[in-house]
C-alpha cells in the first residue's frame, strides 16, 4: 500500500533533524494559521498563488531563494562547525548524516537559491526593460515556478521522512547505484532534480522567446539593456544544457529503478560517461548562474557612476562568447579521469580561453567607472565586491585549469575555496545587487540603506575569513568532505574558517532585519518617482510597483539606454502635457494551472520516491486531467478598460512629472 | 518647441525616420510567439535524444558477452515502422492544410488516419520489444541493450504522448471548432509531429543501420 514508506522512515532517533524540522514545521503552521485567521487566504490565492504576471511569479522565485538560503545556510555552518571540532573524530555530526548535510548543502545552493533567485530577477525585470506588458508564456512561466517549488519542497521532506543523497552534489556512480546507495536518498535527489529541472527548462523557453519575439517598438537587438542580453545568454544556455541534465538523471534512475546498466560496474555500464554528460550540463550551468549576474552589475555600475556601460557591443560579444565557449569546457572538472595528456591540454586551453571575455567585462566595468562620479549605494557596493573577489576566483580557477596542478588540487579544499569564490562572489554578491537595486521597483520603497551597508561588509569580510583559509589547507592538502581528520595543522584553519562562517551569518541577520525595518518605516522610504536610483533603462519609466499592465501606452525606444534618452530630451525640451490615447488592454487571466500541476507532481515526486505505484498513476492521471481542463477553457484574457487605464497612468504621469520638472535628469 | 511622450504620436510626427525596419513592429503576434517558443521546446527535446544518442554510441560495443544489434535487429519490421511513420506524417500534413482550409471533416480524416499509422507504429515496437525480452535480450541484459531499450523507448514514449494530445486535439476541434488558440495548438502539434519524425531518421540510421554492423 505504501511502498517503501513505513515507521522507521522517520529518523525519531537522531535530534537534530527532528528538531530541526519541527521547528520548521511549526513555523510554516504558525504563519499559515495566521494567514488564515486574518482572512488573507483568498486575496493569497487570487494575488499570488494563481497569478500569471511576470512581476509577481519572479518576486515568488526570489522569496523561494530567500528561504532556500537560510536552508542551505544551515548546512553550511554545520559543516563548518563540525569540521572545527572534529580533530582526531568525534564533533556532533555522525558521518552519514555529515555526508548529507553537505550533499544538501551543493544541492540547494545551485538548484533552489541560485538558480531560482536569478530566474526570479529575469521574471521581475525583462519585460520592463524590453518595455512590453508580459513574457511570451504566462500561464507556463507560472507553471515553472512551481514545479521549482515542488523540487524545493521534495528536498525539505527528505528531511522529515527518509533520508537525502550521501554522495556529493553531483550523484556520480557506481556510489549512487543502488548496490551502494540503497536508500531513498539519491531518489529524493534524482526526482526533485527532474522535477525542478523541466521547471527551469520552461523558463528558458518563455525567456528566450521573450527576449527574441516581444521587444517594444524600436529596442532592436544592440538596444537593449545589458541584462536583456545576458537573460537571452542565459537562457540558450538552460534550452541546450537542461535536457543533458534530465538525460542523464533519467538514465541513472532507470539503473536503479529497473536494473538497467548505463554506469554500473556490471554488465558493461560506463561509469565515466555519467561524468562526461553530467559536466556537459555543469559547466554551462556554471554560466547560466553567473552570466545574470553579469547583467545585473552591468545596470548597477552604468547607473551608479552616472554613465552609458563602456564597451556595450564589446559587452555583448563578450556575453554571447562565453555562451558558446562554455560547451567546450566541460573536461576540465575531471581532468584527473586520465583521458591524456592531448585531451587534458586542449580543454586546459580552452577553460583559459574562457576567462579572456570575462577580463573584457572587468575593464569594461572599470572603464564605466573611470571617471564617474560614483554614488555609494548598496547595489554598487556589492557590484565592487564582485569585482574585487571575483577576479580572485578567476584567478585561482586558471590555476586549476592548469592539467598538471589540477591533479595536485583536485578534490582539495583548494578546489572548494575556488568555487565558492566565484559563486558567492560572482552570482551570490549579483543576486543581492540585484534584490537592492530592483526592490523599490517591485514594492515601491526602497530598503533600508544603512543596515544594507552593514550586512554587505559582514558578508564581504566574512567571505575572506571563511574561504580563504581553504585555499591554504588545500594546499596544505585537505581534501574535501572530510568528516574528521587528525593532521593538527589543519585545526587553526578550520577554526578560522569557522569564524568567517559566524559574520556571514550576522549578515544574514542584518539582511533580515533590512528587510523587516524597511517594510515597518516603508513610508518613509517610498518612491513616488518609480525611477529612485536615477535610471536609465525602462523599467524606471513606470510606476513602482508597476500597473499590471506594466505600461499605459508602449514605450518608443529611440537608442541605448531609453529611459535616459528620454529623460534627457524632457529636460531640454518641454515634457508633454498631452495625454495619450487611452485604449483597453488585454492581460492574461490568472490560472491555478501551475498550483495544480504542482500538486500532483509532488504527488507523483513522492510516489516514485517511495515505489508506491497506486499514487504514480493518480498523479498522472490528475495530471493529464489538469492539462485537458486547462487546454479547455474559453477566454484565457481579461480586459482593462481604458478609463481605467487612464486612471492609473495618470496618477504615474502626475508624480513622473514633478520629478522632469525638478530637473533630475539634467 | 518640440514635445517628447510615450505615445506613437511623437512617433508619427518625423521620428520614424530612425526606424530601423523590421524592429520596428513591436511585439510580435501570438501566433509567432506560439510558433517559436515551440520550436525552442522541440530543439531543446532533440538535445535530450542526443544524450541519449551518445550514450547509446559510446555502449555499442557494450554487450557484456550477450547478443549485439547484428544479432537481434529485424530491418524489416524496421522499415514497416518507418514507412508507417513517414505516411503518418504526410497525414499530418494534410491535416494541417485541412486546418488552413478550414474544414472539419478532412482535418477529423486526416488526423484520424494519422492516429492509426501512430498506432501501427507503436504496435510494431511494442511486437519488436516484446520478442527481444521474450529472447533474453531485455534491457537488463547488457549496458548496450539498456541504450537501445532507452533511446529506442523513449522516442516511442513521444509517439505515445503525441497520439494523446492528437485525439484532444480532434475534441476540441469537435468541440470548439477553429478557434485562434486551437489553431495554434493545431500548429504546435504538427510540429511535434514532423520532429518525432526527424529523430526517427536519426534512430533508423544511427541504432539500427549502424548498430547492426557492430
Amino acid at each position: 500500500m505504501l511502498g517503501k514508506l513505513n515507521w522507521s522512515s522517520i529518523p525519531f532517533n537522531q535530534p537534530l533533524p527532528m528538531i530541526a524540522s519541527a521547528v520548521v514545521a511549526l513555523a510554516i503552521l504558525a504563519i499559515l494559521g495566521w494567514v488564515v485567521v486574518k482572512g488573507h487566504l483568498p486575496y493569497l490565492w487570487r494575488e499570488w498563488i494563481t497569478s500569471v504576471d511576470h512581476k509577481r511569479i519572479g518576486v515568488m522565485y526570489i522569496l523561494l531563494a530567500m528561504v532556500m538560503l537560510l536552508r542551505g545556510f544551515s548546512d553550511a555552518i554545520m559543516m563548518r562547525m563540525q569540521q572545527s571540532v572534529a580533530f582526531h573524530g568525534g564533533g556532533f555530526l555522525p558521518p552519514e548524516h555529515y555526508d548529507q548535510i553537505f550533499s544538501a548543502h551543493g544541492t540547494i545552493m545551485i538548484f533552489f537559491v541560485a538558480m531560482p533567485f536569478m530566474i526570479g530577477l529575469m521574471n521581475l525585470v525583462v519585460p520592463l526593460q524590453l518595455g512590453v506588458r508580459d513574457v511570451a508564456f504566462p500561464t507556463l512561466n507560472s507553471v515553472g515556478f512551481w514545479l521549482t517549488a515542488t523540487g524545493a519542497l521534495l528536498v525539505n521532506i527528505s528531511l522529515v521522512i527518509g533520508e537525502f543523497a550521501r554522495n556529493g552534489w553531483l550523484p556520480y556512480p557506481p556510489l549512487s547505484e543502488l548496490a551502494y546507495s540503497p536508500g531513498v536518498g539519491v531518489d529524493y535527489y534524482l526526482w526533485s532534480l527532474e522535477i525542478s529541472g523541466v521547471g527551469t527548462l520552461v523558463a528558458g523557453i518563455n525567456l528566450v522567446t521573450t527576449v527574441l519575439k516581444i521587444r517594444t517598438k524600436g529596442m532592436n537587438y544592440l538596444r537593449m539593456p545589458m541584462f536583456c542580453w545576458t537573460t537571452l545568454a542565459t537562457n540558450l544556455l538552460i534550452v541546450a544544457a537542461f535536457p543533458i541534465l534530465t538525460a542523464t538523471l533519467a538514465m541513472l534512475l532507470l539503473d536503479r529503478y529497473f536494473g538497467f546498466h548505463f554506469f554500473t560496474n556490471e554488465a558493461g555500464g560506463n561509469m565515466m560517461m555519467f561524468v562526461n554528460l553530467i559536466w556537459a550540463w555543469g559547466h554551462p550551468e556554471v554560466y547560466i548562474l553567473v552570466l545574470p549576474a553579469f547583467g545585473i552589475f552591468s545596470e548597477v555600475v552604468s547607473t551608479f557612476s552616472g554613465k552609458p556601460l563602456f564597451g556595450y557591443r564589446s559587452m555583448v560579444l563578450a556575453t554571447m562568447a562565453i555562451c558558446i565557449i562554455s560547451f567546450m569546457v566541460w573536461l576540465h572538472h575531471f581532468f584527473t579521469m586520465g583521458a591524456g595528456p592531448d585531451v587534458n591540454a586542449i580543454f586546459g586551453i580552452a577553460s583559459m580561453i574562457i576567462a579572456v571575455p570575462t577580463g573584457v567585462k572587468i575593464y569594461n566595468w572599470l572603464f564605466t567607472m573611470y571617471g564617474a562620479r560614483i554614488r555609494f549605494a548598496t547595489p554598487m557596493l556589492w557590484s565592487i565586491g564582485f569585482m574585487v573577489t571575483f577576479i580572485i576566483g578567476g584567478l585561482t580557477g586558471v590555476l586549476v585549469a592548469v592539467p598538471p596542478a589540477d591533479f595536485v588540487l583536485h578534490n582539495s579544499l583548494f578546489l572548494v575555496a575556488h568555487f565558492h569564490n566565484v559563486i558567492i562572489g560572482g552570482v551570490l554578491f549579483g543576486a543581492f545587487a540585484g534584490y537592492t537595486y530592483w526592490f523599490p521597483k517591485a514594492f515601491g520603497f526602497k530598503l533600508h540603506e544603512g543596515l544594507g551597508h552593514a550586512a554587505f561588509w559582514c558578508w564581504l569580510v566574512g567571505f575572506y575569513v571563511a574561504f580563504m583559509p581553504l585555499y591554504a589547507l588545500g594546499l596544505l592538502g585537505m581534501t574535501r568532505r572530510l568528516q574528521h581528520y587528525d593532521i593538527p595543522e589543519w585545526r587553526p584553519w578550520l577554526i578560522v574558517a569557522a569564524a568567517g562562517a559566524v559574520l556571514i551569518l550576522s549578515g544574514i541577520v542584518l539582511q533580515i532585519a533590512q528587510l523587516a525595518v524597511s517594510i515597518r518605516r516603508r513610508e518613509q522610504l517610498r518612491d513616488e518617482t518609480g525611477d529612485p536610483w536615477d535610471g536609465r533603462s525602462l523599467e524606471w519609466a513606470t510606476a513602482s510597483p508597476p500597473p499590471a499592465f506594466n505600461f499605459a501606452v508602449l514605450p518608443v525606444v529611440f537608442g541605448e539606454d531609453a529611459y535616459w534618452r528620454l529623460k534627457k530630451l524632457a529636460a531640454d525640451r518641454s515634457w508633454s502635457d498631452q495625454e495619450p490615447e487611452y485604449r483597453a488592454i488585454e492581460i492574461p487571466r490568472n490560472s491555478p494551472t501551475g498550483f495544480v500541476c504542482a500538486f500532483f507532481a509532488t504527488m507523483m515526486g513522492f510516489a516514485l520516491i517511495w515505489h508506491i505505484w497506486w499514487l504514480v498513476v493518480a498523479g498522472a492521471i490528475g495530471a493529464f486531467a489538469t492539462f485537458v481542463v486547462f487546454a479547455w477553457r474559453d477566454e484565457d484574457e481579461e480586459t482593462i478598460p481604458a478609463e481605467e487605464v487612464a486612471r492609473i497612468d495618470r496618477i504615474n504621469r502626475a508624480q513622473r512629472r514633478t520629478m522632469l520638472s525638478g530637473g533630475t535628469a539634467g | 518647441m518640440s514635445t517628447v511622450s510615450f505615445t506613437e504620436a511623437s512617433v508619427l510626427g518625423g521620428l520614424e525616420a530612425h526606424a530601423p525596419g523590421r524592429d520596428w513592429s513591436g511585439p510580435a503576434p501570438k501566433r509567432i510567439v506560439t510558433g517559436y517558443g515551440f520550436w525552442i521546446f522541440i530543439l531543446s527535446d532533440i538535445i535530450m535524444f542526443s544524450a541519449f544518442f551518445a550514450s547509446y554510441v559510446v555502449l555499442l560495443g557494450h554487450t557484456a558477452g550477450g547478443p549485439s544489434g547484428r544479432d537481434l535487429f529485424d530491418l524489416r519490421s524496421v522499415a514497416m515502422e518507418t514507412a508507417f511513420l513517414l505516411a503518418s506524417s504526410f497525414t499530418c500534413g494534410l491535416a494541417s492544410i485541412a486546418a488552413d482550409a478550414r474544414n472539419t471533416t478532412w482535418f477529423h480524416i486526416a488526423m484520424a488516419v494519422t492516429f492509426v499509422f501512430g498506432l501501427g507504429f507503436l504496435s510494431l515496437e511494442a511486437r519488436e520489444f516484446t520478442s527481444l525480452v521474450a529472447r533474453g535480450a531485455g534491457p537488463t541484459r547488457s549496458a548496450f541493450l539498456s541504450a537501445f531499450f532507452t533511446l529506442v523507448g523513449c522516442h516511442g514514449l513521444h509517439v505515445s504522448a503525441g497520439s494523446l494530445w492528437l485525439l484532444t486535439m480532434m475534441a476540441q476541434v469537435f468541440a470548439k471548432g477553429f478557434r485562434a488558440d486551437i489553431l495554434r495548438r493545431i500548429l504546435c502539434f504538427t510540429l511535434f509531429w514532423h520532429a518525432l519524425d526527424i529523430i526517427w531518421i536519426a534512430v533508423f540510421t544511427i541504432v539500427y543501420l549502424l548498430g547492426s554492423a557492430v
